[in-house]
């Protein structure tokens, strides 16, 4: 019982321990010596364990009386999220050790928020959820002001700590009513007290509601955004870069989970509240970034409209929404991992540099670059033949089949309002005025990592590079 | 006879309290992290009504993690305070503003 238990949870237990030992050895030995040779051994580890969870497949399994489960949602959405912290920590390296930033805390801390994010996506219960999250955020408030020195990043921190508690408090309220009205922290049962009658209770809803903005929170959809470009703008960038990859996906799937298996049974009355949140996000993100020139607060409205998108294909709700939304969500974090190597990689006199006016003329002094970059833009703003048209398509496919035409109407004048801030930045880069632009940077882990990203946009056009399948078996276990 | 609403009204005063104690507050961030457990102490409240009314465990148990995360939590706040307070020199709410958002 017990053994079949841990054998389950094994990939979380081994990181956790493993995170905890190079706790214990940095502290012991070498301290921030130590730092690099850590962070190379974390990213290693979660890419073999990305692998692990990957290649393991099997059936759904569940362990301590159904708080964990182990399907192929969890796994799908655990890959992803594995990989795109392995490549953040990657990325971070060299920004880090050139500004004195580079402490062992920062790999470990990135690998314990990876655990709490493994858990939010397997809870199969209101405690495994609420631990998962705490887990996670607890780990993002440390590393969001993790330039102690700095006031803009203890202000991110600070920000990021009371506007998290606040929706952490908000999600905690609605679990103890669900709790109270159904009766049980398990989803299963939950999704049983909600389909009990011919409509939901009352207390249920409010339960939902309540959970729902706390999600919200996390997953920085608006209403609920307003500590996104604060913290995007403060926190030390390849802390950004994290922030706006790994932990949106386990939000977004966390989301996901709740909605169909603790709410399943009454699709149409979350289909509303996702459907809000969608096309908030989507106008918010797209026309609040439009005046933003600092390219960190640009990427933060940039991923509330992502995000906005992706819950278009979760109001969608069934099998195929759920399939849009991971098919979404991964590309949403390829592009990301690249666009952010390219922002660590912008430095004017050594310093970094977030003005997005500082890419005039880019395309003369690095033509290969700027192309990558305007190929990841083109990708972001959806333009057709580059693979973030098919994330777009995806998502309004879903929420036209779910007979939500007008969502998929306003996603699509939405997304040409954002398109005009990403060909804002190939303007300035190709068009731009004479100017002394950005230093030749030489960094060959940011280089390719943006190279990489940018060709898996051109060259994914030809099947996905296969992740349909996953994601649509991955929805599957999810939906029944 | 003091039943499950009462405890759940009680619960909930508190919770809207804390909330409007985040929001309504421009003094100090001391009375943040205060409003913040004030919101943790209310769910509390009601996982412990809920459990006893129903004559299920799993609530008590919920309301010790919460507990335990909380006092997490708030070391984590004041941790981030001291060194907010060290580059500022001061912890009034009015003064989050290197950033406008």
């Amino acid at each position: 019982m017990t053994s079949a238990d841990f054998s389950v949870i094994l990939p979380e237990i081994t990181l956790a321990l493993l995170a905890m030992l190079g706790l214990i050895v940095a502290v012991y030995t070498g301290k921030d010596r130590l730092a690099p040779v850590i962070l190379w051994a974390t990213a290693a580890v979660l890419v073999l364990l990305a692998g692990w969870i990957g290649l393991s497949g099997g059936e759904t399994r569940t362990a301590f009386g159904g708080m964990f489960v182990d399907d192929a949602f969890a796994r799908f959405a655990k890959v992803t999220l594995l990989l795109a912290a392995a490549a953040v920590l990657l990325m971070s390296e060299e920004y880090m050790a050139r500004r004195d930033l580079l402490r062992f805390e920062y790999p470990l801390l990135v690998a314990l928020a990876s655990v709490g994010m493994m858990v939010m996506v397997s809870a199969g219960d209101l405690i495994a959820m609420y631990m998962g999250l705490e887990l996670q955020s607890l780990a993002l408030y440390v590393v969001a002001s993790l330039r102690r020195e700095s006031p803009k990043s203890t202000e991110a921190g600070l920000k990021y700590f009371v506007l998290g508690s606040l929706s952490s408090g908000l999600l905690l309220y609605g679990a103890s009513l669900t709790y109270g009205f159904a009766g049980t922290t398990e989803f299963e049962g939950i999704v049983r007290a909600v389909s009990a009658g011919d409509n939901i209770p009352l207390g249920l809803l409010f339960g939902l509601v309540f959970v729902s903005a706390g999600v919200a929170f996390k997953v920085s959809a608006a209403p609920f955004h307003m500590w996104t470009p604060d913290v995007y703008e403060g926190s030390p960038t390849p802390v950004t870069a994290f922030f706006a990859t790994a932990p949106k996906v386990a939000a977004m799937a966390m989301f996901a989970r709740i909605l169909h298996d603790a709410f399943g049974g009454v699709v149409g009355d979350w289909q509303q509240i996702v459907a809000l949140l969608a096309v908030a996000s989507m106008f918010l993100g797209a026309i609040a970034a439009i005046g933003q020139t600092n390219i960190k607060r640009l990427m933060a409205y940039s991923s509330i409209n992502h995000m906005g998108f992706a819950l278009m294909g979760l109001a969608g709700g069934g099998a195929f929404g759920v399939q849009a939304m991971l098919v979404y969500m991964a590309i949403y974090v390829v592009m990301n991992v690249g666009t952010f190597a390219f922002i660590l990689s912008m430095e004017k006199d050594g310093q970094p540099v977030t003005d997005i006016k500082a890419l005039n003329m880019y395309s003369r002094t690095e033509p290969l670059k700027a192309l990558a970059v305007m190929v990841l833009m083109f990708s972001m703003a959806g333009v057709p033949p580059l693979v973030g048209f098919f994330g777009k398509f995806y998502v309004l496919r879903a929420a036209v089949d779910a007979g939500l035409g007008w969502l998929a109407v306003l996603g699509v004048i939405a997304s040409v309002i954002a398109a005009f801030y990403y060909l804002r930045i190939i303007f300035y880069m190709y068009f731009g005025e004479e100017g002394d632009g950005l230093d030749r940077s030489s960094s060959p882990v940011l280089w390719g990592m943006l190279m990489v990203s940018a060709a898996m946009m051109v060259f994914g056009v030809v099947n996905l590079f296969g992740i349909e399948g996953p994601a649509a078996a991955a929805a599957a276990t999810l939906v029944d | 006879m003091i039943g499950l609403e009462h405890y759940l009204t009680v619960a909930a005063a508190l919770f809207v309290i804390g909330i409007f104690g985040l929001f309504l507050n421009r003094k100090n961030v001391i009375i943040l992290l205060m409003s913040i457990e004030l919101m943790l102490l209310a769910v509390n409240i009601n996982l412990v009504a809920f459990s006893a009314y129903l004559g299920d465990l799993v609530g008590q148990v919920f309301t010790l993690f919460v507990l335990t995360v909380a006092a997490a939590e708030a070391a984590i706040g004041l941790a981030i305070l001291v060194c907010f307070f060290r580059n500022r020199g001061t912890i009034d709410v009015e003064d989050i503003n290197v950033m406008k958002g």
